[in-house]
């Protein structure tokens, strides 16, 4: 008995169908229903770690039928999403309060998660664009949800680059099909494995790291991300700053490389300067932010460069036929601080939204003294900042760690410098918010604020908790050998994948 | 024109008021006759919703609120895509995988060619038929109420296979 | 040669999408890029005089019931109509949103020029 993997995207996608059907009047049910739905996501997120499978959809065996697949690599992400997905909606069911039409917004949220973990588990580029597209939509259409003008603005550049992003996508699967004659992601590497690389392949590599990136937001492709996060309500940026960016863009850019065209020395470096160039770039841009939220999504900015220079950098090592040990070092860091960023990026955003929704503003000039108004968001959001900057007890530590490591081992000694250096640019941006956010003085406008309880502060100190107890994952070995080295192990095996899909049928 | 938006002359409105039955019965046609002929769901419900679309350039939109309001067009699309996936999970029951064609394998093989054939495929077809025709009149519905006041955008979300 | 056309078609949206300043036009520059996709996956599949991918009484080998090669042969793919029709669906979504986007911000801004809807900056 195969797991039934199409209920990761039949619960969200029914949930979001039904969730209208109550309208306007039902919004308890609704909120509650959404709640569930989102709860029970995380919980099979959790029965599947571990496991492996393939699903044929129909009972249509792979060469034609679509075909889900669950390796290492898609758990892990299911189980971030799952984790990010329950506690933004969790806050959402108080947050978005201050919003007219909340169905919508629920059904567009469930419809955002149920694209994300189709986009992970898919085994066929084109159901893969597919999914994608349904993610990206319900993004856009997030984006713009509070319908001010700064709102709409940004919602229409993140749509306009976030279309020709998934038309390139959309190219390049044309491409692919037409020159190995297959659809499925494990043929095709075969196809490609047998034949090598010619002329259309090769545009059409360049064609999806192009699209990926712009999803990813990597460095030259990064415009649209510092609009469209801030824009959204703080659930959504959590979501699309926690996990969105990372399914469309790492994950798919990392599975397309990987484990279809195989890794080679061009992409490794590829990606190690798109990496290198997002880190630095992201760090300055967010130091001279004043609006908060937008300098947490600079930041993500730089944090994506942290885990695609880490996958980089795991791929180059084993397209030189480097030591195997230390490319999948490289990976685990970079994985590592997928899932720690995914984690305290949005525990950073819900908090900015906490602060947003009791203050009023975002700017960071006309706040201050907040600490002792609002303890339990100035508790989450110093453990998150902690994180991030890479403090050492904290999560972010660890993942810089092994890729401070890993870049040492492998004589990118300048790497490691980077690394290090963009830690202490995050860290200087991270005091700068404790500093014009929770210390200092209280602006008279502020006294009469208070904190809003309930919902959004479980969600915020569950996230919290998480971000301090995600060191575990790799230093208790049954935890890493059941969650992250699986996920590493899918994409050092590269294009074992193929093999591994068609054999396992 | 007499009065701006209230529709256009009396020759269109005789005119449309003729041919909306017959677009209605073909985009009924072409949903149930998907697994056949060319078309389907998704071209059958966006000829059901060109009738109404044209009913709306003909007499205003007030006049078709009146007929189809948006709450009930708003519930009958999600009703559509509610029936899409119902079919999916029944699947699963019946026939041990999402999607898997149970009623063509084990109760109902019908004769190929044949209206009935076929099994869950022309389900699905009324099922995304109902969707599309009811999500894109909501589209062009609110787009028009758009031009003139703020009001919330009927988002897209697409569910065809 | 066809496949170039395509591919300039393409360009033509791209460099559409990118250059104008007119929100309509960009929106239009995107929908060109996708249809010249579009078109390219049908290319894909075409054969000139090719017959309808239905497989018929016909068409079966009458002694191992396997799809006689002269249909394989002769038939146009199947498979790239069926990825045109779901991203024209797709396409259409992101249309209908694109658009209402742009009435909404025409509502806000009144101007569709993008170089005067700049209250985002940094």
């Amino acid at each position: 008995m195969s797991i039934p993997l199409p209920v990761f995207v039949a619960v969200p996608l029914v949930t979001a169908f039904l969730l209208p059907i109550f309208g306007e009047r039902g919004k308890r049910i609704a909120t509650l229903l959404a709640n569930l739905a989102t709860a029970s996501l995380l919980g099979l997120a959790i029965a599947v770690i571990g496991k492996s499978g393939v699903y044929e959809i129909g009972n249509w065996s792979i060469p034609l039928g679509i075909n889900l697949v669950l390796d290492g690599l898609s758990s892990l992400m299911l189980l971030v999403i799952g984790t990010v997905g329950t506690a933004a909606m969790l806050f959402s069911a108080r947050y978005m309060e201050q919003y007219t039409a909340k169905a919508k917004y629920l059904s567009l949220f469930l419809l955002m998660i149920a694209g994300m973990n189709g986009v992970v588990l898919s085994g066929d580029i084109f159901n893969l664009f597919v999914f994608l597209e349904i993610a990206s939509i319900a993004s856009y259409a997030l984006v713009g949800f509070g319908c001010g003008a700064e709102e709409l603005e940004a919602a229409f550049k993140y749509m306009v680059l976030g279309s020709i992003a998934s038309i390139f996508v959309l190219f390049a699967v044309g491409l692919v099909y037409g020159n190995t004659g297959s659809l499925n992601m494990a043929y095709i590497g075969k196809a490609i494995q047998a034949s090598g690389l010619n002329l259309g392949l090769t545009f059409a590599l360049s064609l999806f790291i192009a699209g990926f990136s712009l999803k990813a937001a990597l460095v030259p492709f990064h415009a649209w991300l510092p609009d469209a996060h801030p824009s959204a309500p703080a659930p959504i940026s959590a979501m699309l700053s926690g996990v969105l960016i990372k399914t469309l863009g790492v994950y798919a850019l990392a599975r397309i490389l990987f484990n279809v065209f195989g890794i080679s020395l061009h992409t490794g470096w590829i990606l190690v300067i798109l990496g290198l160039t997002s880190m630095v770039a992201g760090a300055f841009l967010a130091l001279g932010q004043w609006d908060l939220k937008r300098l947490l999504a600079y930041s993500s900015i730089s944090q994506i460069g942290y885990v695609v220079l880490g996958i980089g950098l795991g791929g180059l090592i084993l397209a030189r036929g480097g030591n195997p040990a230390w490319a999948s070092l490289a990976l685990l860091g970079g994985l590592f601080h997928l899932a720690n960023h995914s984690v305290y990026k949005s525990l950073l955003f819900l908090t900015s939204g906490s602060v947003e929704m009791s203050t009023g503003t975002r700017d960071m000039r006309k706040m201050g003294g907040l600490g002792g108004k609002l303890p339990f968001t100035r508790a989450a959001c110093t453990v998150a900042s902690a994180s991030v900057a890479g403090v050492p007890p904290f999560s972010g530590f660890w993942s810089k760690l092994i890729l401070v490591i890993a870049a040492v081992q492998a004589h990118f000694i300048w790497v490691a410098a980077v690394i290090v250096f963009v830690s202490l640019c995050t860290l200087i941006m991270y005091l700068k918010v404790q500093r014009h956010v929770f210390l200092g003085e209280l602006p008279k406008t502020l006294k009469q604020i208070r904190e809003h309880r309930g919902a959004m502060v479980v969600a915020m100190i569950s996230l919290a908790c998480l971000c301090i107890l995600m060191c575990l994952l790799v230093i208790i070995p049954s935890l890493r050998s059941s969650i992250l080295d699986p996920a590493v192990k899918a994409l050092v095996d590269g294009l074992e994948y193929s093999t591994k899909v068609i054999g396992t049928q | 024109m007499i009065d701006g938006m209230k529709g256009m002359t009396v020759i269109v409105k005789t005119i449309s008021s003729w041919v909306k039955l017959l677009i209605f019965l073909f985009g009924i046609y072409i949903v149930l006759f998907g697994h056949l002929t060319p078309g389907g769901g998704f071209a059958g419900g966006i000829i059901l919703a060109s009738s109404y679309v044209l009913l709306m350039f003909a007499y205003g939109r007030e006049f078709v609120e009146a007929n189809l309001p948006l709450g009930l067009a708003s519930k009958l699309d999600s009703v559509g895509a509610f029936l899409f996936a119902l079919v999916a999970i029944l699947g699963f029951a019946f026939g041990g995988a999402f999607f898997a064609n149970f009623l063509y394998q084990n109760y109902l093989p019908g004769e190929s060619l044949r209206l009935i054939s076929a099994g869950t495929i022309p389900l699905s077809n009324i099922a995304i038929g109902l969707k599309v025709g009811a999500s894109l009149f909501l589209i062009i519905l609110t787009l028009s109420i758009c031009c003139h006041y703020e009001a919330g955008s009927e988002e897209p979300n697409d569910d065809e296979e | 040669m066809l496949y170039a056309l395509c591919f300039l078609l393409f360009m033509i949206g791209l460099y559409c999408a990118i250059t104008k300043k007119n929100m309509v036009k960009i929106v239009i520059g995107i929908m060109v890029m996708e249809y010249a996709v579009n078109l390219f996956l049908i290319m894909l599949g075409y054969r000139t005089n090719g017959i309808a991918p239905i497989i018929g009484k016909g068409d079966l080998n009458p002694e191992t019931g396997q799809v006689l090669s002269s249909f394989i042969n002769g038939s146009v793919d199947p498979l790239p109509q069926a990825l045109v029709l779901t991203s024209i669906v797709i396409s259409l979504g992101s249309l209908a949103l694109m658009i209402s986007l742009c009435i909404r911000i025409y509502g806000k801004y009144r101007t569709f020029d993008i170089t005067k809807i700049r209250r985002l900056r940094g």
